[in-house]
């Protein structure tokens, strides 16, 4: 019999051990010395057949109704990059460089998270599917405060964010970020393009009672419609009161607003806060009312379609603006409703559009730019001009990363003509009307490579 | 003061809902000695009752809307409608107070369920054992709700004979109007406060269910089995709960999470108003919802900011430092 030694050696141990942990950290090794050495970039796909996109949305929450569409949209343009479906608006943007071949020739595949519409949740599931999924872009939105917080991620990150739904000055104004881009229109251009129909339908000089979502959205809308409405009627700010977001019962909120001298309310609330305080408003018997004898009235400065159809006959006749209404004519519009209604069975929101317009710009953007490389991509999306994606000539401004682009004032239709028909566009704000300094919002893009 | 009968009256709808789940918290506690955490999901059990047979009421057809050129788009039409007619929309509006029918013996069903399943082993159990089964079973019930109806309030809406709203002040010269269905929640709350008491009060099971309370040994020794009583009391504090949660749905579109929300405040209710106090359940809930109402008052919030957001839990701490065992606590209540 012989003795099998089987103990391990203190030299061969620290052998092991330091193999070990050389394998271990190979993949790491590899991806930061890519990344670093400034010859790659994250999650480069150029040795792949497949290229994955992000799309983080919140599908929980109150804006869970916009976020299952802008959903829709993402998983639509997917399919007319792949050349699938009749290519929406693929046939009108203008300049095109998409072939429906995917993206630089590699098939478009997706992952999707939920950012619960909360900022931690939402850059939790974008940092997975940058860090895990190996996503080039990610976008989504439907909550500033989310899109904020991403957008910074993505600066992190050096990972390009095509933000969704986000109103807020902040995003493209002091949050500004060189990886961050954003389609939707703000809340400055609401004020500047709502101001002067306010004054027309209601006149001058109303006592204004805002109601507001306590977050960066609701400040920014808050000030900006004060400001807009001051300046061009001289409309004056009786009170402002903060309620939490998703608050549900805005009861004791409305309330005050009986005996507080005000004549006008506005509802700084979006998604399913809007539909709660509109309806709630409404209930309280507030437009039957006459204050200062005046109509009491109610504006609600950003609307939606998904909004009225919760809202139900509470919104016939309220004022608001929109990014884009499916109803409008233009071919680029209408290439989109039609292929996203033989889709899904009924029209896009403005979240869906403007989630579907980030898709095929960024895509462009690389087909352009001819890599993947963000630093050339963000290039190519600066100061591109375009047209045909249902908002006639826009442009991605450079300096800010904000698409100009005209905006919609809409009412809550009194007499729709289908079951979809419940904004009826009261004007088309020209781009020209709405557009602002970078400068009027202090903030810095930062570096393109990170 | 226009101002204040309308915060005090926007209070008494929301104190109804935090009453009738603090009574139904003080019956379990009263009775069987167990501080019920699966409470709050009794009540959204109940809203999810009116959502089930809304759900079930109006089952659709799709229908092509021909309204609609660009694609094409189809529209639910419900088969009551399609069947029935106008009567069929009639019956698709009251959905609310018909489901109250169906939601009486489904939450009494639940209500001896769940007692005779599960928190009738932990009657002997220490409050912390209590407490972290029902919050357990708050959480399970919690997401079986999710799983079936997705984690996105449902909005339900009150029957049109009950929309719009009706002006108080008219007979005293007053412009104080408030929505119907907010009126019509505080009476009903006020009738099943009322229905609850007189049951307790003047009939024999009450009485025995009293007895039981007060001295439950004694009650044994007269050999009345009083253990089967207290289940029964058990289900009619889920029933109590569940109508709470169903009729409070017009006001507050019904999610998979609500119940949690009520839970905390109606427990502060509870303590409030003095552990194993009916009484002082429901007084302590309308007193806690009229408070919060006027804390939220423009003039109150200029003086402390964001006070409506604290004001439940700021008086909670006053009542129990100047009176220990709330409002009309009792002496050996929850004090072993």
């Amino acid at each position: 019999m012989t003795d099998k030694k089987t103990s391990v050696s203190r030299r061969s141990f620290l052998k092991g051990s330091l193999a070990a942990g050389a394998a271990l950290s190979t993949p790491a090794f590899w991806i930061q010395g890519a990344y670093a050495g400034g010859h790659g970039f994250r999650n480069d796909p150029t040795n792949k057949a497949t290229v994955t996109l992000g799309f983080n949305v919140p599908q929980t929450g109150p804006y869970a109704d916009e976020g299952a569409d802008e959903l829709r949209a993402f998983k639509l343009a997917v399919k007319h990059l792949n050349g699938e479906g009749d290519g929406g608006m693929m046939q009108t943007m203008k300049p095109m460089n998409l072939k429906g071949n995917g993206i630089l020739g590699k098939k478009v595949e997706f992952v999707t998270g939920d950012t619960q519409t909360k900022s931690d949740a939402a850059r939790a599931s974008a940092k997975r599917m940058i860090e895990k999924d190996g996503v080039i872009m990610f976008s989504g939105g439907s909550s500033s405060g989310v899109a904020v917080a991403v957008q910074a991620l993505a600066q992190e990150m050096g990972t390009v964010f095509m933000a969704g739904l986000t109103h807020s000055n902040d995003t493209t104004g002091k949050d500004r970020r060189r990886y961050g881009f954003r389609h939707f229109f703000n809340a400055h251009m609401s004020g500047a393009a709502l101001a002067p129909v306010l004054q027309a339908e209601y006149g001058d000089e109303r006592q204004v009672y805002h109601l507001t979502a306590d977050y960066n959205w609701g400040w920014s809308q808050e000030s900006s419609i004060q400001e807009a409405t001051a300046k061009q009627a001289k409309w004056n700010t009786v009170n402002a009161v903060r309620t939490p977001l998703g608050a549900g019962d805005f009861s004791q909120y409305i309330t005050p607003v009986l005996n507080s001298g005000a004549d006008t309310l506005v509802l700084n609330h979006y998604g399913k806060d809007m539909v709660n305080s509109l309806t709630q408003a409404v209930q309280f018997g507030l437009l039957d009312k006459q204050v200062n004898g005046k109509d009491f009235t109610v504006v609600v400065p950003l609307f939606s379609r998904l909004m009225a159809q919760g809202a139900g006959e509470s919104i016939k006749g309220i004022l608001g603006s929109t990014a884009w209404n499916w109803s409008l004519q233009d071919a680029g519009s209408q290439a989109f409703v039609k292929s996203f209604g033989q889709e899904y069975g009924f029209p896009p929101s403005q979240a869906a559009h403007t989630c579907y317009c980030q898709t095929l710009l960024y895509a462009d953007a690389v087909e352009r730019a001819g890599t993947f490389d963000p630093v050339q991509v963000i290039k190519a999306l600066e100061d591109h001009e375009f047209s045909g994606m249902g908002n006639g000539d826009s442009i991605y401004r450079g300096a800010d990363h904000q698409v100009f682009k005209n905006v919609l004032v809409v009412r809550g239709n009194q007499n729709p003509s289908s079951q979809f028909d419940l904004l009826e566009v009261v004007d088309i704000v020209d781009r020209d009307k709405v557009t602002y300094s970078p400068d009027l919002y202090a903030g810095e893009l930062g570096p393109y490579k990170v | 003061m226009d101002a204040i009968l309308l915060q005090i009256l926007n209070g008494l709808d929301k104190g109804g809902a935090y009453a009738l789940i603090a009574l139904g918290l003080t019956l379990i506690f009263g009775t069987l000695g167990v501080v019920n955490f699966a409470h709050g999901a009794l009540f959204m059990l109940g809203a999810f009752c009116a959502v089930t047979v809304n759900k079930a009421i109006t089952l659709s057809a799709k229908v092509r809307d021909e309204s609609v050129t660009f694609f094409e788009a189809y529209k639910d039409v419900p088969y009551l409608e399609m069947w029935l007619g106008e009567t069929g929309s009639l019956i698709i509006n009251w959905s609310i107070p018909i489901s109250l029918l169906v939601a009486i013996p489904v939450m009494l069903g639940i209500g001896l369920a769940m007692e005779r399943g599960l928190i009738r082993h932990f009657y002997k159990r220490p409050h912390a054992d209590q407490i972290l089964v029902t919050f357990g079973l708050a959480i399970v019930l919690q997401e079986i709700i999710k799983a079936f109806y997705g984690a996105n309030p449902i909005p339900q809406t009150a029957p049109d004979f009950f929309s719009g709203t009706v002006n108080l002040g008219a007979l005293i010269g007053m412009d104080l109007t408030y929505p119907t269905w907010r009126l019509v929640y505080f009476i009903f709350s006020m009738g099943i406060i009322a229905a609850v008491f007189s049951f307790l009060q003047f009939t024999t099971f009450g009485m025995v269910v009293r007895a039981g309370m007060a001295d439950r040994e004694t009650v044994q020794l007269l050999g009345i089995n009083i253990t089967k009583r207290f289940s029964t009391v058990f289900g009619i504090a889920a029933v109590v709960s569940g109508l709470a949660g169903l009729m409070y749905t017009p006001i507050l579109p019904p999610d998979y999470h609500m119940g949690m929300d009520f839970l905390v405040l109606s427990f502060v209710v509870v303590v409030v108003g003095g552990m194993g106090s009916l009484p002082g359940a429901v007084a302590a809930g309308f007193l806690l919802g009229i408070l919060q109402s006027l804390a939220s008052m423009t003039e109150v919030k200029e003086i402390f900011p964001g006070i409506d957001q604290i004001i439940i839990y700021l008086i909670a701490m006053i009542v129990l430092l100047v009176r220990p065992r709330g409002l009309m606590g009792r002496k050996g209540v929850m004090e072993d």
